[in-house]
């Protein structure tokens, strides 16, 4: 039986030619049923990129797919026609975005919004009953109210529920989050993690989950993968890797953590900034920004390689 | 909702009473005035013609003849034009209908071919029929509406296709019923100028449709429609569209205006007796009876025109209808 969802060697340029700049460099991810993975990274090292690309939702142009699989149940969607492609959207992927207010369309009343994915992949459910069964799901307060409501009269958190709403209308097995958090203020981040975890756990799915905060990775992740400059530089389970982060761009990143109840000074940032795409280093595309670079980082790129068990590491000197 | 509506209406009186008050000024800073073409004319004595100009308070000075003006217009006289010896609202009402077929006709024109090319460029963008839309555009924005009524004059009289002047043939001068034959005549008639006139609005309203849909078909919303499975049509149809008409309805509320007021350079053109021609002849002979009134009116319904974009703007957005 294939995984869920399988990543093979990704390679995605922007533009052709000799202006094709390349956001994905060969990225690999195995995601099993029932597991959540977690894709860290700071803006722009590709991970919305990789998100989007599941459903192949990025506009082709000035997209274009260069290398590798994306298999769903293992059936290649880089390869599938636009029917095939519009089950699995919704259908067996569903998607919630970064910002709520927008990713709802706001001259559209909730209900005439969250029917749709209902009529397309579940036409027997589409009912005004099924629709006050979801958001009560999602817990938000006199769904039959809220059904005939405009997007801007709720607030951010009850909008980005009604997302996951709409999201788990079609039963899919995959619910991808591109930061379903960062819009949020704490208090409703907080609450939005629980509930994604509780319906993990009650409907048996798998969340990929896309965050830059790798603060939040403990509480939800079973499996971790950082990305860099359009590669994964280090893929563990969670545990192991908040506990022992082998690359050196992880372990920089979890010092730039603040955590709860412990007096520290100021918070490390993270020396550089993150290279453009196109403008990537020589050798290890971290190098430059490395506080533990040896000689040779600048000449050779290195590999992704088993440093241990079902742990994956771009980086020789990880030890 | 009912006070801000009525507030808005009350906004147009002001508006009117210094619109008016502007044109009495303008009027009385051109040289001479409606009777100074007579004071060549041997027959009319110097006594006459003081008599004329008293009778059309001509001899007051502007303000008071604004007053007098005033006070018969609130009592919904708006007095005798100078130049045809007959009530300016009669004459207005007889010009009324040219005026609103040519418009109309431009409108729907400019509009059912916009709309859809407009669309049909975003969805395919820098494909050949964006290019081709571009083209077409730019051709439009860059020929002056009096060059291409020349043209459309030119192409009339040296194909003999279209007739070149006036709403029907000479034939029904008169004629007081209408038959099949009759409204033939007439559309023929309408043809060139309408179109003429729709290629000067059709530009613009092309590509206002196009930049729109372009950008909200970068919106997150649409991505997230798609997210949903949703087919392309229904993305851009139900998501993409219903979002990108805001603005247009804003345009679509000025047109409005046009309808009733009448096209300058057009209507003289195709010599077409429209009120936009009326206000053109009335301005020339200093009739100001008639040039206020026209010009009244072409405020109020630009006002009234506007008062209608932002109805239909709430109508369409939520976000507008439900502001406290």
């Amino acid at each position: 039986m294939p995984p869920l969802l399988e990543i093979q060697d990704l390679k995605l340029e922007f533009g052709t030619g000799s202006e094709a700049l390349r956001a994905l460099d060969g990225v690999s991810l195995v995601l099993e049923e029932g597991q959540t993975l977690c894709l860290v990274g700071e803006s722009g090292c590709g991970k919305s990129v990789t998100a989007l690309s599941i459903a192949q939702l990025l506009p082709t142009p000035p997209a274009r797919y260069v290398g590798g699989r994306i298999l769903v149940n293992g059936h290649n969607v880089l390869e599938m026609d636009k029917g095939s492609l519009r089950r699995i959207r919704g259908g067996t992927v569903g998607y919630i975005f970064q910002e709520p207010g927008a990713s709802l369309n706001p001259v559209y009343r909730v209900g005439e919004q969250l029917i749709e994915p209902l009529r397309l992949h579940r036409p027997a459910a589409a009912t005004e009953k099924e629709m006050v069964e979801l958001l009560k799901l999602v817990g938000i307060p006199e769904p039959e109210l809220r059904l005939r409501d405009y997007p801007h009269q709720l607030s951010g958190g009850m909008q980005q529920r009604v997302m996951i709403a709409m999201a788990l209308a079609a039963q899919p097995k995959l619910l991808i989050a591109d930061e379903p958090t960062t819009a949020l203020d704490v208090t409703i981040q907080a609450q939005i993690l629980e509930l994604l975890r509780d319906l993990k756990h009650r409907l048996g799915m798998s969340i990929l989950l896309i965050t830059h905060n790798l603060g939040i990775v403990g509480d939800i992740a079973d499996r971790v993968a950082v990305m860099y400059a359009g590669q994964v530089v280090e893929e563990a389970p969670a545990d192991q890797l908040l506990r022992r982060p082998m690359h050196p761009y992880t372990r920089a990143l979890m010092r730039s953590v603040p955590e709860l109840g412990r007096e520290m000074g100021r918070l490390e940032a993270i020396a550089g900034t993150v290279p453009a795409v196109g403008a990537f280093p020589s050798g290890c595309r971290f190098h430059p920004r490395c506080p533990v670079v040896q000689p040779d980082c600048s000449q050779k790129a290195p590999a992704l390689i088993e440093a241990e068990p079902a742990c994956h590491v771009r980086c020789p000197h990880w030890k | 909702m009912w006070t801000y509506l009525f507030q808005r209406l009350l906004h147009m009186i002001p508006i009117l009473i210094g619109v008016s008050l502007l044109t009495f000024l303008l009027m009385s800073l051109t040289p001479g005035d409606y009777y100074s073409k007579l004071e060549n004319n041997p027959q009319i004595t110097k006594e006459k013609l003081t008599q004329l100009r008293a009778k059309a308070h001509l001899d007051r000075p502007w303000y008071v003849r604004y007053g007098y003006w005033m006070k018969d217009a609130l009592r919904g006289d708006l007095g005798y034009s100078l130049e045809y010896k007959i009530p300016v609202s009669e004459l207005i009402v007889m010009r009324l209908w040219n005026t609103f077929v040519l418009a109309l006709a431009a409108l729907l024109i400019a509009w059912l071919v916009a709309l859809p090319l407009g669309i049909w460029a975003a969805v395919r963008k820098d494909s050949w029929v964006d290019r081709g839309c571009a083209m077409i555009a730019f051709l439009g924005l860059s020929i002056p509406e009096i060059l291409l009524g020349l043209m459309a004059l030119l192409f009339a009289y040296a194909s003999g296709w279209f007739p070149v002047s006036g709403v029907e043939s000479n034939r029904y001068i008169g004629v007081e019923d209408w038959d099949a034959a009759r409204v033939l005549n007439r559309l023929h008639h309408l043809t060139l100028p309408a179109l003429v006139l729709a290629a000067s609005s059709l530009a613009g309203i092309m590509r206002q449709m196009r930049s729109n849909l372009l950008d909200t078909l970068r919106a997150d919303y649409v991505t997230a429609a798609r997210a949903r499975g949703l087919s392309e049509g229904w993305v851009v149809g139900k998501h993409a569209l219903r979002n990108a008409i805001n603005p247009l309805l804003t345009i679509f509320g000025y047109s409005l205006a046009g309808l009733l007021s009448g096209a300058f350079i057009i209507e003289n053109i195709f010599s077409w007796p429209g009120l936009g021609r009326l206000t053109l002849e009335a301005l020339t002979s200093q009739d100001y009876r008639l040039v206020v009134a026209t010009v009244v009116m072409a405020t109020g319904l630009l006002m009234v025109g506007n008062f209608i974009a932002d109805l239909l703007l709430a109508w369409s957005d939520p976000r507008i209808r439900l502001r406290e």
